[in-house]
């Protein structure tokens, strides 16, 4: 564990992402205390610059406090972030492990499907899912995470595809376990790091995700998200620029730190590049 | 038509504009000066009409087009008088039911053939009869048509109709030619592809989702016009790379929603554009919070009237709509015929509203909540949901929590024509009449499964008379009190939380000349528009 973080702390980048993230999940958390009212009231005069009238980074075309919504909006970005990726991993990890272990026809017919989803363009289908259910929470995360479950399984299949030949799984199964054993107390444990990885990185494209279906309208109305935001404030950008700015660099730090993570967790789990060292 | 036409013009952010504060008195003509021939005048146009001739299609952008190729027997100045277009002059019988019209004697289609009496009685008893449920709902009244001579039409009606006249305008019955349509199928006539009608200018050239020519019609019967030699409406489909078009001077002239309402401002301060907001009198769109009477406690007259207090009108024209436009006092717009000019403005007061609730018996909970509501966002961009928001802002003042729901424009029809809403946004037009364009929205006789109707489920025997007394009576004056009596008692009762009364910001370089001189604004002929 010392050395995972040893080897994490090495590249410079990544402890710079994972503060920057550390701060927006704070951010998140305290939000209620530090804007102890809903992001959707009106605060104040509309339009006002960043600084005026109390607004730390301006008002929007109704008044509301751009910094309260981007503290609450960060919230949402994470969590749809988050449980959209779980959602993902989930599925993907399931169907990838099947299809590694068992090979075969088994193998074919969930890597068909696996292409199948490829090969749809994945935003495109994501507007259509969410336009068919509805925008709300639910349909945009369960929207996300059926376009961004096909890496993982291949990932996943990939690893056990390796994995399965080698000693352990062999005298396992000449141990007698079961199969569901096998496969997920054997093998997955060991094709974890590449998960994890991809995960982080999973997370990042989810915010931006979500970020682009508000933007076009087709995110949940009683959520305030960062996406909401630019789409909401891109039509009076002459007259405003805070109100598509800010929540743009919010969108642009939290998903450069996500990838900074990503790529410091590459480093730290893979030990090729840690025998390198 | 209403349908298609106010959804067209709902697509995008609707521009409402009319201000009375903006109205700019039209041009005083220059009647000494020889006006300037030639030039052809650029306009947007949004979006682009599926087909060129009216009845068959009466939404907003094929009316803009259609206006110019056709013609109807009057035009309406902003104050909503008839005045003479292709019948030069027309009288009323003393009972009050039958009108003749005595039409202008040299008026040709774009064919060449000669317009007479057969040709408008074809249009209005069968072509726009057939084509167009508003016109068939008043033209139903008709009980004889004839045509004394070739240049004389003399219609008579059941009963005294005293908005009649207002129908005859091109945006509710143009002058069709007979020789073309009768006996056809008017919706797949083949000449449907090249419009014929009488108007200064003719049908030239449709460059599907490029551009629609019109080029000047040398026989036009008023002499020596029209003064430009063509017209060109421009389709581009981006709201950004139309304001850029107009911003560069790469067309002369935007209309209806071409620009969104954000835009406006900086067009008014550009030294050689000219943003006019008068030319929608004859339509006067309202809009307001629709409301479904079947859900409590909606149904209670005070509930309604918190709802209204709490809603800042003023932040809505001035914050959302960019000044475009004017605050609603009532049903009735104040460019509508009948209005009554005594109305206040309605009242924004938080505290009267949660004393309202109180007293109506609707009690907050542990968290402040009275009770809760969806609302369905009009999807028609996103000034609608910043209005939505707005809403559901205010309504929390007042402990009221909104939901709201997105949808698209064919769901949100068809949850409001199911009665499948609490609230909503809707706004129509009005066509000059309180029994033309307001009756519709709260009679109960009116209550139907069809958007645009009393689809809120208002019920009131008083309001259906006075709406009763209104239409049938002959004598304006009489008609008059019956609208003054029910703005009265609709503003007490509030069956709709009235917001603005929109209109349309009509923007053109300062060297066209003549554009809104009527008040259909931009559906005027254009036989007198100039370019210096």
């Amino acid at each position: 564990m010392r050395s995972f973080a040893r080897a994490f702390a090495r590249n410079r980048g990544a402890v710079v992402g994972l503060a920057v993230l550390v701060l927006v999940a704070l951010v998140a958390a305290l939000a209620p205390v530090l804007f102890p009212f809903s992001p959707w009231d009106m605060q104040g005069a509309p339009f006002a610059p960043p600084g005026d009238e109390g607004f730390l980074l301006g008002s929007d075309s109704l008044g509301r406090d751009v910094a309260a919504d981007i503290a609450y909006g960060a919230s949402v970005s994470l969590l749809i972030g988050a449980v959209s990726t779980a959602a993902a991993l989930l599925l993907g990890v399931v169907l990838g492990a099947v299809a590694g272990y068992a090979s075969g026809l088994v193998d074919d017919i969930i890597m068909r499907v696996t292409e199948f989803f490829q090969t749809v363009p994945s935003f495109i289908l994501a507007v259509v899912l969410v336009a068919i259910f509805t925008p709300s929470l639910s349909s945009i995360v369960a929207a996300i995470a059926l376009v961004s479950w096909p890496p993982v399984t291949r990932v996943v299949r990939a690893e056990f595809l390796t994995l399965r030949t080698r000693e352990f799984v062999q005298a396992a199964e000449v141990l007698g376990r079961s199969r569901t054993a096998i496969i997920f107390r054997e093998i997955l444990p060991n094709a974890l790091s590449p998960i994890i990885v991809l995960a982080s990185l999973m997370v990042a494209s989810a915010i931006l995700l979500e970020s682009a279906l508000s933007f076009l309208g087709l995110g949940d109305p009683n959520l305030m998200s960062w996406g909401f935001m630019i789409g909401a404030g891109r039509s009076v950008i002459r007259l405003a620029w805070w109100m598509s700015v800010f929540p743009g660099l919010a969108i642009f730090l939290t998903v450069l730190a996500l990838n900074l993570v990503g790529e410091g967790l590459n480093d730290a789990l893979n030990p090729r590049l840690a025998r390198r060292r | 038509m209403t349908y298609p036409t106010r959804r067209t013009l709902m697509t995008t952010a609707a521009l409402a504009g009319l201000a009375s504060q903006f109205v700019i008195p039209s041009p005083v003509r220059a009647q000494t000066a020889v006006p300037k021939r030639g030039g052809t005048l650029t306009s947007l146009l949004t979006p682009e009409p599926p087909v060129l001739i009216p009845g068959v299609n009466n939404q907003g952008p094929t009316l803009i087009v259609v206006s110019k190729i056709y013609q109807s027997l009057l035009e309406f100045s902003e104050k909503l008088e008839p005045k003479p277009l292709l019948a030069k002059s027309w009288e009323l019988s003393d009972d009050r039911k039958t009108y003749t019209f005595h039409l202008q004697d040299n008026v040709k289609f774009h064919d060449g053939t000669p317009m007479t009496a057969d040709d408008v009685i074809f249009s209005i008893m069968k072509f726009h009869f057939e084509l167009a449920p508003r016109a068939r709902g008043v033209f139903s009244k008709i009980k004889s048509a004839t045509a004394p001579d070739p240049h004389t039409v003399v219609l008579t009606l059941d009963a005294p109709f005293d908005p009649f006249l207002l129908m005859f305008d091109v945006t509710t019955v143009a002058i069709m030619p007979k020789h073309i349509y009768d006996g056809t199928d008017y919706r797949n006539n083949p000449a449907n592809q090249k419009p014929i009608g009488t108007g200064a200018f003719q049908f030239s050239e449709w460059q599907r989702g490029n551009f629609i020519a019109l080029k000047r019609f040398d026989q036009y019967w008023k002499p020596g016009q029209p003064y430009l030699d063509g017209i060109t409406y421009r389709i581009v489909p981006d709201s950004q790379s139309r304001a850029l078009a107009l911003q560069t001077g790469q067309v002369m002239m935007s209309a209806a929603n071409d620009i969104e309402p954000f835009d406006v401002p900086r067009f008014q301060t550009q030294p050689n554009l000219t943003v006019e907001t008068a030319g929608w009198e004859y339509f006067s769109p309202l809009m307001w919070i629709e409301l479904n009477h079947r859900v409590k406690p909606l149904d209670d007259a005070r509930v309604r009237q918190a709802m209204s207090m709490a809603l800042d009108r003023d932040f809505i024209l001035k914050r959302l709509w960019f000044n475009v436009g004017k605050l609603a006092t009532g049903p009735v717009a104040s460019t509508t015929k009948y209005y009554d000019p005594s109305l206040k403005p309605l009242p924004h007061d938080i505290k009267k509203a949660i004393a309202l609730l109180d007293e109506a018996g609707v009690k907050p909970d542990a968290n402040g909540v009275r009770f809760k509501i969806r609302h369905l966002t009009l999807p028609y961009g996103e000034i609608w949901a910043r209005l939505a928001e707005y809403f559901r802002a205010s309504m929390k003042q007042i402990g009221i929590e909104v939901t709201l729901e997105s949808t698209d424009t064919g769901g949100w029809a068809r949850r409001l024509s199911d009665w499948d809403y609490d609230t909503s946004v809707n706004f129509l037009y009005q066509y000059g009449d309180p029994t033309l364009g307001v009756e519709r929205t709260y009679v109960s006789t009116n209550i139907q499964k069809v958007v645009f109707t009393n689809t809120g489920g208002y019920v009131n025997p008083e309001v259906d008379k006075l709406f009763t007394d209104g239409r049938n009576g002959a004598d304006p004056a009489d008609r008059q009190k019956a609208f003054f009596a029910v703005q009265k008692l609709l503003v007490e009762q509030i069956p709709q939380i009235w917001l603005l009364e929109m209109a349309f910001p009509t923007i053109h370089d300062t060297k066209v000349k003549n554009v809104i001189t009527l008040g259909t604004g931009i559906h005027a002929p254009f036989d007198d528009v100039t370019i210096s």
